[in-house]
């Protein structure tokens, strides 16, 4: 309970941060939305592969804004030390980690809705079906957990915009082909050859949010 | 009800701020730290005993280690060799029961500017689990000056006003150990006096402090017993008193 606690103040204390200064959530949502709009002028959208390409621009939307947001995020709670605050707290790191975790995926989330309501409109793809946003519900968690623990890491490093991505890439890169792949098959009506890919996601998700729990503590550590 | 391994204490006693509760061991007990940041070593060997009841001020030049002693000391740096126990909790393997003891003001202020004054310690006090976090924020606020400021954004404060509510932010809970690093840092003459008060109530009350400060006359005021670093190094320990003041201000001169 008390754990529950600790991750409920830290998610409050980021959503109270958020409307007050509004420095994520709409960064991230127009960098989305420039994303999708481009594509979609880009992509000859009358061919067969309006699903494989309308996929692709929208992880790339969610990829880039996840990242943009994380790294704020992680940013903020840098100013004034502040950070340092919270590791000072009782809450033990795991904690503090799902915290970040679920304050980056709700903020993840507020986007991805916000998009994938205009991917509908500008791709004519039945994007909003339950299967779509499990898979994008899955791949958010994957994303978001790589991205919670590598932006903390980063944060302390010089070239901190730079190093999020390059440590986040080649980890995450299963999850965004599992993601992809999943998604275009939706979108394609072949549900029937999706299993394997959400199994994929679902394993992976698990996978990295254990080692990301145990590790997080190390990461943070000077 | 569970114990707190090594304290003699029940986990329901240990809440913050139950000073019933503080068990005779020492406050810290630091042996042999040693903190190593690639080639250059900031603490070399140091060894430190704290008593419960007891101000202790660490004084040295710039780069002597005074901060990464009590960065180590909070927890926030892992030392490359040496063992730690405050109240006989250990370091790290009983961190997080650790961390609940201990308070702690550092070079930034560990605030959120866009949160207001009151928003701030609400967080932490959610984090740390208080009872009655209202009364508590509103009492602290008292202390330091600041019950007229709750609703102001904390970047909207003068960086005296600043450091006086990471001071509160750091009391909030009741810790049994204080840990300063130059918390009179843009502080007012007012302010300085409610620090002392502060340092003064927890040293009465059992608990422990131990403060690093460029201002020899007020760390010796404070503190009962001074430490003085120079490159990592422990050099010496004395009992506090204003025949040290000369003694400090000639040595930190002569290294500075």
């Amino acid at each position: 309970m008390t754990a529950a606690r600790q991750i409920y103040a830290i998610v409050r204390k980021d959503l109270l941060l958020e409307l007050r200064a509004r420095e994520q959530v709409i960064g991230m949502a127009v960098f989305a939305l420039l994303t999708l709009v481009t594509f979609n002028f880009a992509f000859d959208l009358t061919g067969v592969d309006r699903a494989a390409s309308g996929s692709g621009a929208l992880w790339v939307a969610i990829i880039f804004a996840g990242l943009l947001g994380m790294g704020r995020a992680a940013a903020i709670d840098r100013q004034q030390g502040a950070w340092e605050g919270l590791l000072l707290s009782p809450a033990d790191r795991g904690t503090i980690f799902l915290g970040k975790l679920a304050s980056a995926l709700l903020f993840i989330g507020i986007v991805e809705a916000l998009a994938l309501a205009v991917f509908a409109a500008l791709f004519s793809l039945p994007v909003l079906r339950p299967m779509v946003l499990v898979v994008v519900g899955l791949g958010t968690v994957g994303l978001g957990t790589l991205g919670t623990l590598f932006s903390v890491m980063a944060a302390t490093t010089r070239a901190r915009e730079v190093m999020l991505p390059v440590l986040l890439f080649p980890l995450a890169l299963p999850v965004v082909i599992s993601a992809v792949r999943a998604t275009t098959l939706l979108l394609t009506d072949r549900q029937s050859e999706v299993g394997p890919w959400i199994s994929l996601l679902l394993g992976f998700d698990v996978l990295f949010l254990g080692i990301s729990y145990l590790v997080f503590g190390h990461a943070v550590e000077e | 009800m569970m114990a707190v391994a090594g304290t003699g204490i029940t986990r329901t006693q240990a809440v913050p701020g139950d000073r019933t509760a503080v068990p005779a061991t020492p406050a810290i007990e630091a042996t042999g730290l040693t903190k190593r940041y690639g080639n250059r070593l900031a603490l070399q060997d140091v060894s430190l005993r704290v008593e419960a009841g007891e101000c202790v001020g660490v004084f040295g030049p710039n780069g002597a280690g005074k901060s990464t002693l009590l960065r180590v000391l909070a927890t926030l740096v892992r030392p490359t060799t040496g063992q730690i126990r405050c109240y006989g909790l250990e370091m790290p393997a009983q961190a997080s029961e650790l961390r609940r003891l201990i308070g702690a003001v550092g070079h930034q202020t560990y605030l959120y500017e866009d949160l207001t004054v009151w928003e701030n310690l609400d967080f932490y006090a959610r984090l740390y689990g208080l009872r009655d976090a209202a009364g508590r924020i509103q009492q602290v606020l008292d202390l330091l000056g600041l019950g007229d400021r709750a609703e102001d954004r904390v970047r909207a404060l003068s960086r005296g006003l600043q450091q006086r509510l990471a001071i509160a932010r750091a009391i909030l809970h009741r810790p049994w150990v204080l840990l300063l690093d130059e918390p009179d840092t843009g502080l007012d003459r007012e302010g300085r006096d409610r620090l002392a008060g502060i340092i003064g109530e927890q040293v009465g009350l059992g608990g422990a402090v131990v403060l690093t400060t460029h201002a020899v006359e007020f760390g010796c005021q404070v503190a009962s017993r001074v430490l003085f670093l120079d490159r990592g190094r422990l050099r010496w320990e004395r009992p506090a008193g204003e025949e040290l003041v000369d003694e400090l201000e000639r040595q930190l001169r002569r290294r500075a």
